[in-house]
């Protein structure tokens, strides 16, 4: 198994949908638009991926979290 | 005639256009500015087929639409933030005209100023930690079979010190999670825990003990890395990964707002 000791990302990757989540569903500036996400919805958001992945996950497994090499 | 609407992607101050013109917005629609004030609302047009209350609903249930919709949200953020501080909005902010963006431009500009005034010169980092207890439990002492008084007590006895130990364990790559995030908020202007990852949505099959975002002085930005190298070599069960650098959006916010992990 390789050991991964080196936590620095490497530039260029592809960030992870996830990580990507937490910042723009629990994070950014929240004003009243005419049309915006609210708290409820961001749990609806969460749910629906966790029951949109179970059954994609079958198929393959597309949002590993990427591992950063030596 | 479809309707339209203006999708928000964060507000700045003193953000040159020209800086957004090679970025896509949401639906490869072209990226604007709309100046309020000394405000900058990075904006572009969405149609309301896809981003009315119903339509959002629906689509954000479309993973493919959810990804697509997040990436280019953080792409126009990630260009405008390499001109000047941005502080992000929340995914999918639409506005039906301009003038009532323009209006919440007036009502909230304070609150818009004070965020900017937060992250300007500062870049936000994410660290992750996972930990692994089969590498942190020490297997039960050899020999100590030997004085049991028959195979199923010795069974219990090697199961009560297994369960000690694993609990123990799991106190303590907690504690050290903590004695992490310490260490980094240290350095860092501050710092804010985001709930730990589905590993459904991650991917990660270890225990994450840490989903931290800081707020980092660019000037601090080298001491911070080299932090988070050192504590990825304190114990062998925990994993750190570093991601960023990130626009602000954790810290685009005030702290009251923000919700409990």
């Amino acid at each position: 198994v390789p050991t991964q000791r080196e936590p620095a990302p490497a530039r260029g990757q592809r960030i992870a949908l996830v990580d990507l989540l937490d910042r723009l569903l629990a994070g950014g500036v929240v004003v009243s638009g005419e049309v915006v996400l609210s708290i409820g919805d961001v749990d609806l958001v969460y749910v629906s991926l966790r029951a949109l992945l179970t059954s994609i996950r079958a198929a393959d497994e597309p949002y590993r979290a990427r591992e950063v090499p030596r | 005639v479809t309707e339209s609407g203006i999708y928000v992607y964060g507000v700045g101050r003193d953000l040159p256009p020209e800086g957004l013109e090679k970025v896509e917005g949401v639906g490869g629609a072209p990226v604007e500015v709309v100046e309020h004030d000394g405000l900058t609302a990075v904006v572009s047009p969405v149609s309301l087929d896809d981003f009315g209350e119903d339509a959002l609903r629906r689509n954000l249930e479309d993973l493919g639409w959810l990804e697509s919709t997040a990436r280019a949200h953080h792409a126009v953020v990630d260009a405008a933030a390499a001109f000047a501080a941005i502080a992000p909005l929340g995914l999918a902010t639409v506005y039906r005209s301009e003038d009532r963006l323009r209006a919440a431009l007036e009502e909230r500009g304070e609150e818009f100023t004070r965020a900017l005034d937060r992250i300007t010169g500062r870049t936000e980092w994410g660290v992750k930690a996972y930990a692994d207890l089969k590498k942190a439990t020490p297997s039960a002492p050899a020999g100590q079979d030997a004085t049991a008084s028959g195979p199923g007590t010795s069974y219990l006895k090697r199961r009560r010190v297994e369960h000690h130990t694993e609990e123990e364990a799991r106190r303590e790559v907690l504690a050290v999670a903590g004695d992490i995030d310490g260490e980094l908020r240290d350095i860092a202007v501050t710092g804010r825990l985001h709930r730990p990852q589905d590993p459904q949505l991650s991917g990660e099959r270890g225990w994450m003990i840490l989903n931290a975002a800081y707020l980092v002085d660019d000037e601090s930005a080298e001491d911070f890395r080299a932090a988070v190298t050192r504590l990825a070599d304190l114990r062998p069960e925990i994993r750190l990964q570093l991601t960023g650098p990130w626009a602000p959006y954790s810290f685009a916010t005030e702290e009251e707002a923000w919700t409990e992990v």
